[in-house]
């Protein structure tokens, strides 16, 4: 066995002492799901075949979707589950394509603090003595902020639906503050689409074709002129978002710091946080001292939607390990049931190669 | 000893490509009978043409069976996963120009750009439950430009021809295309979006990252010299 199985055989062990019940997803997992889920970004990193029988196949790119649809189906709860294996994905260049990851997932209702604070002080202590940096952060304190803009509820779905994607996010809030070239261009777009009802437009414009239908195009239409009398939004909330998504600081402070900005919005996820906190506390961990990045998350993180945690060995390497809560995926693949959920995952590999390189 | 010049094999790019070279002094020619992909070079000693496809060049390139090649930038951009690592830009060559550009039907007056794309594919998602299919061939330079500029909600579906006319069969929504004058759009009813294309194509010279230098670099000296392109230093080997 390599350094790095010897390493994932041994944190999977730990992860059962600690009350997870072991699983083993298949290694060929359906696409749709996946595909439906990340869209064109997985098909870019993972790898597809195609099966006789099942339609398209995908070597799995992570545990998540395959463990949450598992307890989904016939889970108990609450539930913890840990599992071990390769992943597969498609690297530029010299990055490893199939590695290991051995991870830990926590099922459980009405008690997220303690559920947070328990899989990050696991995976602190499964990491301990390896020099690594950890790093959290929390969306949902983030998702608070933009919903708690003062501007339509439109605008609000469109910069939730980019929180993941940080320069388009920016670009977004931009031209909803009524600056920028997307904002000119848009306006542009608004003048002509005045000049005449839009039935007039579309017959003018040329032959219907495709699936996309007039009254879709009336319908955005519509939208894009009733946009256009939305007020901007306000100066000083767009600095105050700005300010949120840069703040770092260690977790008490940034605590404090958020609720100095007294932005009622944000609030119940402040509250949120400070229960969490507390529950770390419980834990061993020193909050006073513990790194908190309001942005960490917010690229290549898609699915996770309140706590997030990274264990990093240096800046310009992928983490050693990565965790959150994903409430809201549980739901999309729950076809409407949902349970919270938060798990993590460590690469052994990295391990291995950190013990090397001393 | 020889270094091999891979030349696009047929039609316009072949004989742009010979007139690019002769201007400067070296004389490609095929030999043999007119089906023969034979060639020959003169002017400067130890090349080696070797005629091939130039949707081949690239891969060609790649696997250092030749160290130099013409083609479009389109396609070693397209095949080459961080083509940048395989294959040096020695010149653009000034002709083969064509753009890849992102095309809806006209009938979109709500769509003029990436913006308007990516907001018309998050409606199109939630009220057919699938994602907005663009069609194309050039699935890496479309993804890489859509997810640099934050579009999602969309898939693209791979279309090897005749790409313009998916919308019509309802297997696509939009199309992802090279285009030289919009004709082809046109006459299809369709509208390039405004901003940047994807990529501006043109028939590029290459050097070889990967190829084997050892004896050719004396024999590139004499080439890149010839041309009038300056020897970069970043042109192989590396290794």
């Amino acid at each position: 066995m390599s350094r790095a199985e010897d390493i994932s055989a041994a944190l999977l062990a730990q992860m059962l002492d600690a009350g997870a019940q072991r699983v083993t997803p298949d290694i060929l997992q359906p696409a749709e799901t996946l595909l439906d889920l990340y869209g064109e970004d997985i098909r870019a990193r993972a790898y597809v075949t195609h099966d006789p029988a099942l339609g398209e196949m995908m070597l799995r790119p992570d545990f998540t979707v395959p463990v949450v649809q598992a307890h989904m189906a016939d889970g108990a709860e609450p539930a913890r589950y840990a599992y071990s294996g390769a992943v597969f994905r498609k690297q530029s260049a010299s990055r490893a394509r199939e590695y290991l990851q051995v991870g830990y997932e926590l099922f459980a209702r009405d008690t997220a603090a303690q559920a947070d604070a328990e899989v990050f002080a696991l995976f602190a202590r499964l990491l301990e003595g390896h020099a690594l940096r950890p790093v959290t952060g929390d969306m949902g304190i983030v998702k608070a902020a933009v919903l708690g803009l003062s501007t339509t509820e439109r605008r609000r779905a469109a910069l939730l639906r980019h929180i993941w994607r940080p320069k388009r996010f920016r670009a977004l809030l931009e031209r909803m503050r009524g600056q920028g070239p997307l904002a000119a261009d848009r306006a542009a777009l608004v003048d002509r689409l005045r000049a005449a009802p839009v039935a007039e437009l579309i017959a003018e414009a040329g032959p219907q074709l495709g699936l996309r239908g007039a009254d879709e195009i009336a319908a955005r239409v519509a939208a894009l002129l009733e946009d256009a009398s939305a007020a901007p939004i306000p100066d000083d909330q767009a600095q105050a978002l700005e300010a949120l998504l840069s703040l770092a600081a260690p977790a008490r402070a940034a605590l404090a710091q958020m609720r100095g900005m007294g932005w009622a919005a944000i609030t119940p996820a402040l509250d949120r946080l400070e229960a969490r906190l507390a529950a770390l506390d419980a834990k061993g961990i020193n909050t006073e001292t513990l790194p908190f990045e309001a942005s960490f998350g917010r690229t290549n993180m898609e699915y996770y939607d309140g706590f997030v945690f990274g264990f990093l060995a240096r800046d310009d390497l992928p983490p050693v390990a990565t965790g959150g809560r994903y409430d809201a995926l549980t739901a999309v693949l729950g076809q409407g049931r949902a349970i919270p959920a938060v798990g993590g995952v460590i690469r052994p590999d990295m391990l291995a190669a950190l013990e090397d390189a001393q | 000893m020889t270094l091999k010049l891979g030349v696009p094999s047929k039609g316009r790019l072949m004989e742009q490509s010979f007139d690019w070279f002769a201007a400067r002094g070296l004389t490609l020619s095929r030999t043999g009978s007119a089906r023969e992909y034979a060639g020959a070079v003169d002017g400067v000693d130890g090349v080696e043409l070797v005629l091939l496809s130039a949707s081949e060049i690239p891969r060609e390139l790649a696997a250092g069976r030749i160290h130099l090649g013409v083609t479009g930038s389109d396609l070693v951009r397209e095949t080459l996963p961080d083509w940048a690592a395989s294959v040096a830009e020695l010149a653009q060559m000034g002709f083969g120009h064509a753009d890849l550009i992102l095309a809806v039907p006209v009938t979109w007056v709500d769509v003029e750009t990436l913006d308007d794309l990516d907001a018309a594919a998050a409606a199109f998602r939630a009220r057919h439950g699938f994602r907005l299919r663009i069609a194309t061939k050039y699935h890496r330079l479309v993804r890489e430009h859509l997810r640099a500029h934050g579009v999602a909600d969309y898939q693209l579906v791979d279309s090897q021809g005749a790409t313009e006319g998916t919308i019509r069969n309802l297997t696509a929504e939009a199309v992802a295309d090279i285009t030289s004058t919009g004709e082809t759009l046109r006459a299809n009813h369709l509208k390039i979006l405004k901003g940047a294309p994807v990529h501006q194509s043109q028939a590029t010279l290459f050097a070889s990252r990967l190829a084997d230098w050892s004896d050719a670099r004396a024999v590139l000296a004499r080439v890149t010299s010839q041309l009038g392109i300056g020897q970069s230093d970043s042109i192989p080997p590396l290794l």
